[in-house]
């Protein structure tokens, strides 16, 4: 029942691991997998390694968390090693990022056939050195990005956005327009920042971070819907999803699939079966056979 | 919410010449031994274990030794100055059984002198080895000598107590008395061998490890460890034997912030 297709890649239900969430080593990517995760996607990584940022790197706010880990990973070599000890048990995505196309295509021809599908960042609030949302704010260089990676290997290729764009269907245009299979909305919102009160002083190290959580569902709900209208490519929801009633949300608004990733510090690692627990009530309840019925119905209503 | 509490150091007690305790007024309530908080200096966030849990005052405390550059930086403060505590967080020491066999190394000892405190209290028979490396480092004898712990001390130079290793005497003791539980914390090195020996004598244990930390709540993965990728941060830092022995990469190697691997 909760089975689902994304990009002819078949999935037993609809739930992910969102990108930068654990994922960082196949042992909790297997992990999510094994706590019923549809299908995992791994921390972004890059050629190099990267460090990330001086900690504090997380931090509370109302509605959610933001962060600035800074995208921190071994470089795809070492991240290689990794993905080699996937156990298979769902589909692997592997989010990839890069300061520009020749990097993306280089990190996505070293992991050609280790993978489901590739997920490119170009939406990371807090990245440094050209990376992340510098990308994805410009149509062009996003579409230059897709073209490079998809000349270059045979593997799916979703792209995920930044909601911090004035009008983001006209970056989802572009990346359709430059070959991509899907679109992945939204990654974290802003970025965004927390003051300590006694100091005056920035809590994050980096002084501004992504905002993650419940907070940013409505705007992501609202990305889904808009980009559902004016593409074609299947779309996967992320932002602040928490439970069955915020996913069945992001199918009617037209996402095939939804990933979660802070709901993992409120629900802990069953959030992926309490999700599919109560969406398959739901779906008993209102009478689908499948989930590909649910998609994009608020469209049609 | 996940969000650093600025206190001011109401004390430092110098250990040993490497190691400091700083004190803090705290409301306790769930902060268990085995628990770690996330310390921010204004500069950078790293997690330490508590070495004093105080109801009655209404303190905590942290034990510190001067490793990098962030503890040379804590080690500089003096009482009044400002840190932010962000915590308790993981899962701490679970008290089980009548009599219970600690062995703590180095810095190491910090949860378990919170830890043999609480035992005391709670009328449990606790023997405690504290080991180090020599006479001037070893942990919080005083402290503990006014409990009902009783203490053993070794050092590898033999210039206090046992000469040897805490592994050594742990094996020493093992032999002559039987015990509930064991609790250990310090090197991994030395608390895969506590492991062995607790196999060997069939004793359930804890262990409690470390690795590097970044969000400390359990979102990261920075601390996830194979083969299982459970989170240090959340369903550690205190793990029992069964589970320890899923956790392939104990006594072996822990990763770097880039997420490198690095022998221990």
């Amino acid at each position: 029942m909760l089975e689902t297709e994304i990009c002819k890649i078949k999935m037993k239900n609809p739930t992910m691991l969102a990108a930068g969430i654990m994922g960082s080593t196949a042992a909790s990517l297997n992990w999510a997998a094994r706590s019923g995760a549809g299908a995992v996607v791994t921390k972004s990584f890059s050629m190099e390694l990267n460090p990330g940022y001086a900690n504090p790197t997380t931090v509370e706010v109302t509605g959610g968390f933001i962060n600035a880990i800074g995208l921190s990973n071994p470089g795809v070599e070492l991240f290689k090693t990794e993905l080699e000890k996937l156990k298979g048990l769902v589909p692997a995505v592997a989010s990839i990022y890069g300061a520009n196309p020749q990097e993306f295509q280089n990190v996505a021809t070293r992991i050609e056939g280790m993978v489901d599908m590739i997920e490119l960042n170009v939406s990371c609030p807090h990245a440094s050195g050209g990376c992340g949302a510098s990308i994805g704010q410009d149509p062009d260089a996003t579409g230059q990005i897709v073209k490079a990676v998809k000349q270059a290997v045979k593997t799916p290729v979703a792209v995920k956005l930044t909601p911090n764009v004035t009008d983001i269907v006209k970056i989802a245009e572009a990346t359709q327009k430059a070959g991509c299979d899907a679109i992945t909305l939204i990654n974290s919102v802003g970025p965004g920042m927390r003051i300590d009160l006694e100091t005056a002083q920035p809590i994050l190290h980096n002084k501004f971070g992504g905002l993650s959580g419940p907070a940013i569902k409505p705007i992501a709900l609202r990305c889904v819907y808009d980009v559902y209208e004016a593409v074609d490519v299947p779309i996967i929801g992320v932002g602040g999803i928490r439970d069955y009633k915020d996913a069945v949300e992001f199918l009617y608004a037209g996402a095939s699939s939804v990933q979660i990733g802070t709901a993992v510090y409120y629900e802990g690692m069953d959030v992926f079966k309490k999700i599919c627990t109560g969406l398959e009530n739901f779906m008993n309840r209102k009478g689908y056979d499948s989930v590909s019925e649910m998609v994009g119905k608020t469209h049609k209503t | 919410m996940n969000v650093p509490k600025i206190v001011e150091i109401k004390d430092i007690i110098k250990e040993t010449p490497t190691v400091k305790t700083f004190i803090f007024d705290w409301e306790i309530t769930e902060e268990t031994p085995g628990q770690f908080m996330m310390i921010w200096n204004f500069h950078d966030e790293k997690p330490m274990s508590l070495s004093l849990i105080d109801p009655v005052k209404g303190e905590i405390g942290f034990t510190i030794r001067k490793v990098g550059k962030f503890t040379e930086a804590l080690h500089k403060l003096e009482v009044g100055a400002q840190l932010g505590l962000r915590g308790p967080y993981g899962r701490g020491f679970e008290i089980a059984g009548l009599k219970i066999l600690a062995v703590g190394g180095g810095v190491g000892m910090a949860p378990l002198a919170a830890f043999a405190e609480e035992a005391s209290r709670k009328g449990v028979e606790v023997d405690l080895i504290s080991a180090a490396a020599t006479q001037d480092e070893l942990l919080f004898m005083d402290r503990l000598n006014r409990t009902d712990t009783n203490l053993r001390a070794c050092t590898d130079d033999g210039t206090y107590g046992f000469c040897g290793f805490g592994t050594d005497l742990a094996q020493k003791v093992l032999e002559s008395n039987s015990y509930d539980m064991i609790v250990t914390c310090g090197p991994e090195v030395m608390m895969k061998k506590i492991a062995d020996l607790a196999e060997e004598y069939e004793i359930p244990a804890q262990f409690s490890l470390e690795r590097y930390m970044k969000c400390g709540v359990g979102i990261c993965g920075q601390c996830c460890v194979d083969d299982v990728g459970w989170r240090i941060c959340k369903e550690g830092p205190v793990f029992w034997s069964d589970e320890v022995k899923l956790i392939t990469e104990f006594g072996k190697y822990r990763r770097d912030a880039a997420g490198r691997k690095e022998p221990l």
